[in-house]
């Protein structure tokens, strides 16, 4: 039982930080590039309409959400074993959800690259 | 990719590890963090080191945003883990910490997998991409350029 809490807590993290990411990344590309819009209309003009977009503070939430969820998740399991698990599956379903929800075209040479960095984080945590 | 944006993602990757390690550095001189006191942590915010630790890393979160403005997710993430590998490398040569065999090889993956895809292209091909900013944001003496 308390393995099916601990693993619920890694899932929750790895959804909630992986929604994060892919919503933020949707934002981002929704505001513009944040280089020229600053050469455009200043620093404090980005600053604001990136804090005040519906999409950003949704992505903030869920990564809040991760946050505590590993913090969770820690204090249920090892952090050799929580740590490098959350991490890795993280890079995975990030990758997935860029391919379905943002429509990122992940060619192979990005799946690769995804499965190596996953492995590489694994291999830290040792 | 122009070196502007090849910068952003450097900065991605330096910020990111460095804070961390500079955060791991003034709590190694704050020490055990006590649950059941937990206010006392806020006095952590006077030690420099965390303090240089927290301005690195709302320059990482800049970055960050900054790079996925102009680059896929699928392309900025991996940089985000190369942040693993200036942590690696502070943590021997700064903290002085033990980097086993099996962290040298995670170390050498996730460069090999930041080099593969940073040579790939950064963006997907779409239609169309506009910026936007509310007209009540921009000054009228404000010169406008045409987006690249």
């Amino acid at each position: 039982m308390k393995s099916l809490e601990l693993w619920s807590a890694i899932a929750l993290m790895v959804l909630a930080s992986s929604a994060g990411d892919v919503i933020l990344s949707s934002a981002m590309k929704r505001i513009g590039d944040l280089g020229e819009l600053r050469a455009r209309h200043g620093l404090v003009a980005v600053i604001t309409r990136v804090i005040s977009d519906k999409q950003f503070l949704l992505a903030l939430t869920c990564m809040t959400l991760a946050f505590f969820s590993l913090l969770t998740a820690l204090s249920w399991g090892d952090a050799s074993l929580v740590a490098p698990a959350s991490a890795s599956l993280t890079f995975l379903v990030s990758a997935v959800m860029a391919k379905v929800f943002l429509k990122e075209d992940v060619d192979r040479r990005r799946w690769v690259s995804a499965a190596l960095v996953c492995i590489g984080v694994a291999l830290l945590t040792q | 990719m122009t070196l502007r944006k090849y910068l952003v993602l450097l900065a991605v990757m330096l910020f990111g590890g460095a804070g961390d390690v500079l955060l791991k550095r003034g709590m190694k001189d704050f020490g055990p963090v006590d649950l059941h006191n937990l206010p006392h942590l806020v006095s952590a915010l006077a030690n420099p080191w965390i303090l240089i630790g927290i301005i690195c890393l709302t320059g990482f979160f800049a970055s960050y945003l900054t790079a996925l403005s102009w680059a896929d997710l699928t392309y900025v993430l991996p940089a985000t883990a190369m942040g693993y590998v200036v942590i690696a490398v502070l943590s021997k040569y700064f903290l002085q910490e033990h980097i086993s065999e099996w962290r040298w090889a995670g170390i050498l993956l996730i460069s090999c997998g930041v080099g593969w895809v940073t040579r790939g292209p950064a963006l997907t091909k779409r239609e169309s991409s506009k910026a936007i900013i509310p007209e009540a944001l921009i000054s009228e003496n404000q010169e406008q350029h045409e987006i690249a």
